[in-house]
């Protein structure tokens, strides 16, 4: 999932407070699980500045709304009448959903609630995890199912640098090596003879912004309607 | 083209020793100049850091330029920290036409260790690919294979962290260790070894490879320096006798210098040669190699 962290309170209300009128929006995926920006986050962001809004003596309209996903453009559907009555809408989506929000809502204002964070999985309840940096060009078959690209603080693909402490990165002792975890998980698979045969050069070049991916399957039928 | 007296040292089969100068933030260069002075016919080459630590500073290509103009052969080293592929492969081509014949490659200290914490790490390619893309260079072509007008000729090393304290990192240290000299290095300089006993046991295991290596060496100051190279450095042991001795001697430096001679000539049996950082001792390196007898 897309794992995003609630900005300060204060960056929120330093955002809105000098509007008439705001909708926070939630996503009720990604951003829900990770219990950032789902229905009931929206709900407690909305009486935090509501409360907030009467004590700094103004009287902003408070809204709340959350839909299934805002990287979807069909989700929107159900609130765009609603959203027409505020001057903007607070998203706590992650950055695509904040995008497609200012772009399906046009000319709404999109203000984002939260900071996007990275792709990660939970390790435990509120403890979540990088483990995909999207790069690309996925290489995880070579090592053992942990990806070097993410894990590893300098993206090393050809084996740990001289900073690694007690199975523990450079980084901060927090943070494992990923080159350990790589290096025990191939034992573990009988499989450590496969770290000598790369020498791997990364290829930056699926990563030129902004990304795009189509497949042609479900592309070709829409355009054949088009056309018909 | 240039011509490595290193590599010469190397082939005459000579216990090699090198030096390490540091670049200091700012353009002055006068302390550089002196350690030059210093080192000159002391050492057989002295290493040029990139930004040690992540730290901004002068650049190790303009002062091993500088090097070779005070008569002192330099090794170049470069990181993978702060320049992508095209940067790296152009500040070769550069340091060739400015004669530099030695080049280290590596990896490069993260950018949150330094003073520009919220720098781009850049780290496209790693020391390996960039020992390959030297090799590349060396033969004539840049690393897409595009041919070269005119190609270098760089003795290229790489590092080596002996020290590595599991049984992985043991293992990946010299797994990395052997896909660099598949890469190209001709030679190692090592991680500050204390331990004659276990870097013995190192080097037995890596004679198969055949490439020559440098133990590296660093004098300690006091047992607060050690302690602390304990407590943050990995690889890096300092037995507790020797911190004993630093902490009770009166002439710390006196005592500092001796104790690095005699782990020199412990280490001499060892290995092909030392790499002695002084880190702000060196205008002292000489005393310390007159005092080992190398």
């Amino acid at each position: 999932m897309i794992v995003g962290e609630r900005k300060t309170f204060e960056q929120i209300w330093d955002s809105i407070k000098d509007l008439k009128s705001v909708l926070i929006l939630g996503c009720g995926t990604c951003v829900a699980v990770c219990q950032a920006g789902g229905e009931k986050e929206v709900g407690l962001l909305a009486s935090e500045l509501r409360m907030k809004s009467q004590l700094a003596g103004k009287d902003i309209k408070i809204g709340e709304a959350t839909i299934e996903r805002q990287c979807d453009r069909e989700f929107f559907d159900s609130i765009k009448d609603k959203a027409r009555e505020y001057d903007a809408i607070l998203s706590m989506a992650c950055g695509a959903g904040v995008q497609y929000t200012a772009e399906v809502l046009e000319p709404i204002r999109a203000i984002p609630a939260l900071n996007t964070r990275f792709i990660g999985v939970t390790e435990q309840e509120g403890n979540w995890a990088e483990r995909c940096r999207a790069c690309g060009n996925c290489v995880l078959a070579d090592y053992g199912g942990i990806c070097p690209m993410t894990i590893c603080a300098k993206s090393l693909v050809n084996g740990p640098c001289g900073g690694s402490k007690n199975g523990k990165c450079e980084a901060g002792q927090d943070k494992d090596c990923a080159w350990v975890l790589i290096y025990n998980r191939l034992k573990k698979q009988n499989r450590l003879g496969d770290l000598h045969k790369v020498l791997a050069v990364k290829d930056y070049s699926k990563q030129t912004h902004p990304g795009r991916y189509i497949n042609e399957v479900y592309l070709k039928p829409k355009m054949e309607e088009k056309s018909a | 083209m240039p011509n490595s007296q290193l590599k010469q040292a190397f082939e005459s089969g000579k216990f090699v020793v090198t030096a390490e100068a540091g670049p200091l933030k700012g353009t002055d260069i006068t302390e550089l100049e002196e350690v030059a002075k210093a080192l000159k016919g002391k050492v057989n080459a002295v290493n040029v850091t990139d930004q040690q630590s992540s730290v901004m500073r002068l650049g190790s290509l303009a002062v091993s330029h500088l090097l070779k103009d005070w008569g002192v052969e330099p090794i170049y080293q470069v990181t993978c920290r702060d320049r992508n592929r095209i940067a790296l492969q152009s500040d070769l081509l550069s340091a060739a036409v400015l004669g530099i014949e030695n080049v280290m490659s590596l990896t490069g200290d993260l950018p949150s260790a330094g003073d520009h914490p919220q720098a781009k790490p850049v780290y496209d390619l790693d020391s390996v690919s960039l020992l390959s893309v030297i090799s590349g260079l060396n033969a004539g072509k840049d690393m897409m294979g595009n041919e070269l007008k005119g190609k270098t000729d760089f003795f290229a090393g790489a590092v080596v962290n002996p020290g590595a304290d599991t049984e992985a990192s043991y293992e990946l240290q010299i797994l990395k260790m052997e896909k660099k000299i598949a890469a190209g290095a001709r030679f190692f300089q090592t991680q500050a070894v204390y331990d004659p006993v276990s870097f013995a046991k190192f080097m037995k295991r890596v004679e198969q490879f055949k490439v020559p290596v440098l133990a590296g060496v660093i004098p300690l100051k006091s047992a607060g320096m050690a302690k602390f190279m304990n407590k943050n450095v990995a690889g890096v042991c300092v037995p507790q006798t020797m911190i004993d001795r630093i902490s009770k001697a009166e002439d710390k430096t006196k005592t500092g210098i001796e104790m690095c001679a005699e782990l020199i000539q412990s280490l001499k049996p060892l290995c092909q040669g030392v790499h002695i950082m002084a880190i702000g001792w060196e205008k002292k390196v000489p005393q310390i190699i007159e005092a080992a007898g190398i």
